[in-house]
């Protein structure tokens, strides 16, 4: 195996909790799943343990492949593996699917005990702190009583920030990447067009698509091509699109002629093959609620004077989903209560999706925060 | 007489604070001064531009802010630190006024140390019709990252200017050893300690 090589093939779990969890809708999940994946070996002292949290369609394969499906490649596979940043040979990492998602943990597509059939309308909203309680309960199931990190970019960071509020003596390090402490009118203006999408599309029958046999992909696809303009720089877009057409694009038409058209149509699609619209809204919910400092009059160092974690925050230039500003808001916060923070701020022209990339002097902040992390 | 990282300066600047107490370095390059300053038991964070320093400053274990000065101090609250450090970098800054202001709006004190054209070897060059290159003036004209080029006597006319008040001063020759007497001809390096009295 190379020095930075991949974790090479993995396996999926799922961990099923008897105990009800009771989420802040206010709604009780009698039982529960959590699918989730591990890489590298939990020490003795159970103190090497590495949570990464997923954004908003991510999911708990974060690394390697699997043995019958080699070309699925976990989503963070670039960062995670021996040698590299998040190192397997020093760390214990896990990768978990939050509740409310759509690949193996209990959410609107799993089975309703009360009903027989699938949840779907019916499941309840769930926020990033209810996604953080019931990573604590994975926590303790695996034995790790605190993380020596967590984790994640966008959505993922968010979750980062709120172990640090709602679990501050179990997290020893917050790495918060590509996040924001909470969304503008503008981005919940995105997520709700991205919403409307899906629930005026007529296959999407109230959420109960499932019991009909179909699935409402056109507000999907479109709440996709929305969603994905947003993670992408104009730079970027300008420099891989431009005005370009398809060689075969007729004109005076509204078929694909733009090359941008067809690059969008096609993600829209490709995510709309496989992803739940339930858990899209759920998730882009949760996006909208997500606002520590509310709690604390809008004051966020109030809301993390009880963090004991220290914290790595990273932002990307051309992120304009959720912009380097935005990230000195956190970073101000934690300087005012006296927390250790360091901030890079990492020239990029990938916006938002920046922190999936395989970036030399991205990956080298987060190789250099880590090797001084204690296992 | 040993220093620190054979940077005399940061010696003067240590022997300036206290443990327990609040820094902001401002151009805190690799981190050095932070390093010195956590194992006397304060609390930092450097504001650094480049990328390369803040990654070494990363590897160091100090917090570092990845920002240019101004906009690195201008989301600190007002007096949100004890002390904010500008260690050899007043001279490349460009609105020299304001950090001096930003520096004392975010800082209950302010430490800054700088070259002093006024020493004598720097004035010999000069006569001699050359512009000076010295350990603290390394730079030859043409690649310097200085903007502002002024003495010791200048810096405290526009102190005066601004109502800053000067509250220690050291003085330090090209070895690094104090010096006592003529300091605006004798004197390399110069720190000041700095704050408003009102």
């Amino acid at each position: 195996m190379s020095e930075h090589g991949s974790i090479g093939p993995v396996t999926a779990q799922r961990l099923s909790f008897a105990a009800p969890i009771t989420l802040a809708a206010g709604i009780t999940l009698p039982a529960w799943e959590l699918a989730y994946e591990t890489y590298g070996t939990l020490n003795a002292a159970r103190s090497n343990a590495i949570l990464v949290c997923h954004a908003l369609s991510g999911h708990h394969h974060v690394a390697g492949y699997y043995a019958d499906d080699p070309k699925n490649v976990g989503w963070w596979d670039n960062l995670i593996g021996p040698g590299k940043p998040l190192d397997t040979n020093r760390f214990f990492v896990v990768g978990v699917n939050n509740l409310g998602g759509c690949h193996g943990s209990t959410g609107p597509s799993s089975i309703n005990p009360a009903t027989g059939e699938p949840w779907g309308a019916d499941f309840p909203v769930v926020t990033v702190s209810d996604w953080v309680k019931a990573q604590a309960q994975l926590a303790d199931a695996l034995g790790i009583e605190a993380w020596a990190v967590v984790v994640g970019g966008s959505l993922g960071g968010m979750q980062a920030l709120q172990w640090t509020i709602d679990q501050p003596a179990r997290i020893r390090h917050a790495l918060v990447i590509a996040a924001a402490p909470r969304l503008t009118a503008e981005n919940i203006a995105f997520n709700d067009v991205a919403r409307q999408a899906i629930i005026t599309d007529p296959e999407f029958h109230g959420g109960n698509f499932y019991r009909h046999k179909v699935r409402p992909t056109r507000g999907l696809r479109l709440a996709r091509m929305l969603g994905h303009i947003t993670y992408l720089s104009d730079d970027q877009m300008a420099e891989k699109f431009g005005r370009k057409r398809r060689p075969s694009a007729g004109s005076y038409g509204f078929g694909v002629e733009f090359e941008i058209e067809s690059y969008l149509r096609y993600q829209g699609d490709k995510f709309a093959g496989w992803f739940d619209a339930n858990t899209y809204l759920l998730m882009t919910k949760a996006l909208d609620y997500f606002d520590p400092a509310d709690a604390c009059d809008g004051d966020l160092a109030a809301a993390l004077a009880v963090a004991k974690a220290k914290f790595l925050v990273v932002a990307f230039t051309t992120d304009w989903r959720f912009s380097p500003a935005r990230s000195r808001e956190i970073v101000n916060a934690l300087v005012k209560n006296k927390h250790d923070v360091s901030y890079a701020e990492i020239t990029s022209p990938h916006g938002h999706d920046a922190f999936l990339m395989d970036d030399h002097y991205y990956h080298a902040v987060l190789a250099a925060y880590l090797r001084n992390v204690a296992t | 007489m040993t220093h620190s990282l054979k940077r005399p300066d940061f010696d003067v600047i240590a022997g300036w604070m206290k443990a327990g107490e609040s820094v902001l370095d401002l151009g805190c390059g690799e981190g050095e001064l932070m390093q010195l300053l956590a194992s006397r038991g304060l609390c930092g964070w450097g504001i650094e531009r480049d990328p390369g320093r803040v990654l070494a400053a990363i590897e160091n274990g100090v917090n570092v802010i990845q920002s240019n000065l101004e906009e690195g101090l201008a989301g600190f609250e007002d007096q949100a630190f004890d002390h904010v450090v500008l260690s050899r970098t007043l001279q490349t800054v460009r609105h020299t006024q304001q950090i001096l202001a930003e520096m004392l709006r975010v800082g209950r004190e302010a430490v800054i140390s700088f070259p002093n054209f006024a020493y004598w070897k720097n004035r010999m060059a000069v006569l001699n019709g050359r512009m000076p290159v010295s350990d603290d003036l390394p730079y030859q004209w043409y690649d310097t990252p200085n903007v502002r080029f002024f003495t010791m006597l200048d810096f405290e006319s526009l102190c005066d200017e601004m109502g800053i008040a000067v509250r220690e001063r050291m003085v330090l020759d090209e070895h690094g050893n104090n010096v006592t007497e003529e300091h605006n001809f004798l004197g390399s390096l110069a720190v000041y300690r700095i704050g408003r009295d009102s």
